[in-house]
């Protein structure tokens, strides 16, 4: 199985204030984006960053054939426990994520 | 119609000139550029500093200043100084008059202040003025009181304060990142849900358009919508890049939540006005019953000293975790044994950078590299205890060996002295609003005529 990163255009994670991150999936055409929306659930997603599903926002966006997910940060920003104060590397390990 | 320059996403990451030149040449009514983002951490609104290097400020804040003088229309910057704390609101007014005086020119000045006051939101909390959103910290009067720095996010009634002063240059502190795009249209009655929406998609600068690092973009606000037209050579925007900016940092990309109301652009139409330009109809502002604002918090949360080692050592390198396991579990007991504290007193990680620096237990692809750094950060209540506590774990990151068998073994350090103090470590504390009876109640306007 290919991972994500492979069939779509790009992946970014940033923050969204110091509280939430925000990962947008640009899938490039609307092939790749029915085949993110079929082979990615909430609960992979929220697995993979060990959130709680029902923490994790989704947006399915056609007009613009992104996949959008936003979550509250595992460490607020800035804390003695947060390794990435832009929220950076999130995406390449969603990328990762293999998918049908 | 209302005309506002963008001349890119933040001063001090530098604009075009030449597209600027363009700009004014269109005769705007009004420059606004961003000064500040929590995105760089807390540690800015904890010590009430910029980021962004003095000179750079100044250069760039001069040319905006030549220019708003060429266009004969105000100047505004938002959340001065990366934090927007009152210190870096004087900072830049103390740059505004070095270059009024160096320029030769004179300008009415409106500095804007959001500082917060503890005692005043201490009151509020009792009061039921301040609520949570979702996931915010528990605060109470004791934590705000250990706030190094609380600032409010103005809207656009604020920057309007000052503008209808007769101000030529604001200096706000914290605001949000669009309220200086949007006041002035809507002061001037243009569509509302335009000037929000427009003010989102222009304040990143040209981050809304194809070559997003050319920054200058011009946003036409009118009675029905709004145009977004980026002004440097090879910027193009298209419906695309502009609706994909709803999306960037933004928990939320159809719903936008500010001073006085909420932006929804659920049913927004983007259209390609020409080959470079995008016009944008239809989005909605709801205006609130309730005015209320957003406060940013920062308070110390400790002091830190980190050391860094590396690892060349191929079997070392195979077994770093279970060497780092090992390290932390002799120095910890040492550290409380030494010192007379608990464990609970002080904090030690061992980031393995090659592995899982970024990601920690979350790394789901794990390789052997060549070799590994070790980013060892202690955090204690006092400089000179993480200090101390980082010169205990130094001899275990020189010489600790796998097994007790072996030879002493001895790893790299890039510096001497290996410890490095990195001084206080601050935390946002705070993901709360504050209820208003009026939108001036929480800030502070003042005028200077330089």
């Amino acid at each position: 199985m290919p991972e994500l990163g492979q069939i779509v255009q790009k992946v970014r994670s940033k923050n969204a204030g110091p509280f939430w991150l925000t990962i947008d999936i640009f899938c490039g055409d609307s092939a790749a984006f029915d085949r993110v929306v079929r082979g990615l659930g909430t609960d992979r997603v929220a697995a993979l960053f060990r959130a709680e599903t029902s923490d994790v926002k989704r947006f399915d966006i056609p007009s613009l054939n992104v996949v959008k997910f936003s979550l509250p940060r595992p460490a607020i920003q800035g804390t003695p426990e947060d390794r990435d104060m832009h929220g950076a590397g999130w995406a390449p390990l969603l990328a990762e994520i293999e998918i049908n | 119609m209302t005309r506002i320059l963008i001349p890119s996403g933040a001063l001090g990451l530098g604009y075009d000139k030449e597209a600027l030149e363009r700009g004014i040449a269109n005769a705007p009514d009004l420059i606004a550029i961003d000064g500040g983002s929590t995105d760089s951490g807390p540690s800015y609104l904890g010590r009430g500093v910029s980021k962004y290097a003095r000179s750079s400020t100044k250069a760039e804040w001069k040319g905006l200043i030549e220019a708003r003088e060429r266009a004969g229309c105000p100047l505004v910057i938002g959340t001065a100084g990366t934090c927007g704390a009152d210190s870096t609101v004087d900072w830049l007014l103390e740059i505004t008059r070095e270059i009024l005086a160096e320029l030769g020119l004179s300008a009415r000045i409106a500095t804007l202040y959001s500082q917060q006051d503890a005692e005043v939101l201490v009151d509020a909390l009792e009061t039921g003025k301040i609520t949570p959103l979702p996931h915010a910290p528990e605060i109470s009067a004791e934590l705000l009181r250990s706030c190094t720095n609380i600032v409010a996010l103005a809207g656009a009634e604020q920057i309007n304060a000052a503008l209808a002063g007769g101000a030529d240059i604001v200096i706000a502190g914290r605001t949000t990142d669009t309220a200086i795009i949007a006041a002035l249209p809507l002061a001037r009655g243009d569509n509302a849900g335009a000037a929000w929406h427009a003010a989102k998609i222009g304040e990143c600068g040209a981050l809304c358009a194809t070559n997003p690092q050319s920054g200058v973009i011009q946003i036409d606000i009118d009675q029905e919508g709004f145009t977004v037209t980026p002004l440097a050579d090879g910027a193009f925007a298209s419906p695309h890049t502009v609706s994909a900016h709803m999306l960037y940092e933004n928990s939320d990309p159809f719903m936008l939540y500010e001073p006085g109301g909420h932006l929804d652009v659920t049913h927004t139409h983007y259209a390609q006005l020409d080959a470079r330009s995008v016009r944008v109809t239809g989005s909605v502002w709801h205006p609130s019953d309730d005015y209320t604002v957003k406060l940013e918090g920062a308070c110390v949360t400790g002091f830190q000293t980190i050391q860094i080692a590396t690892i060349r050592d191929r079997r070392y390198v195979e077994n770093v975790e279970a060497w780092c396991a090992d390290i932390l579990a002799k120095h910890g007991a040492k550290t409380c044994d030494r010192l007379g504290l608990l464990p609970d007193d002080f904090s030690v990680e061992l980031r393995i950078m090659g592995i899982s620096s970024t990601l920690g237990e979350i790394e789901s692809r794990k390789v052997i590299p060549t070799e590994v750094g070790i980013l060892a950060i202690i955090t204690a209540p006092t400089q000179e205890r993480a200090n101390e506590i980082a010169k205990l774990l130094n001899p275990y990151l020189l010489h600790h060996p796998l097994t007790q068998e072996e030879e002493q073994p001895t790893f790299a350090f890039p510096f001497s002295p290996a410890e490095i103090d990195r001084g206080a470590s601050y935390g946002f504390c705070l993901n709360h609003i504050r209820h208003l009876s009026d939108p001036m109640e929480a800030f502070r306007l003042e005028f200077h005529d330089a």
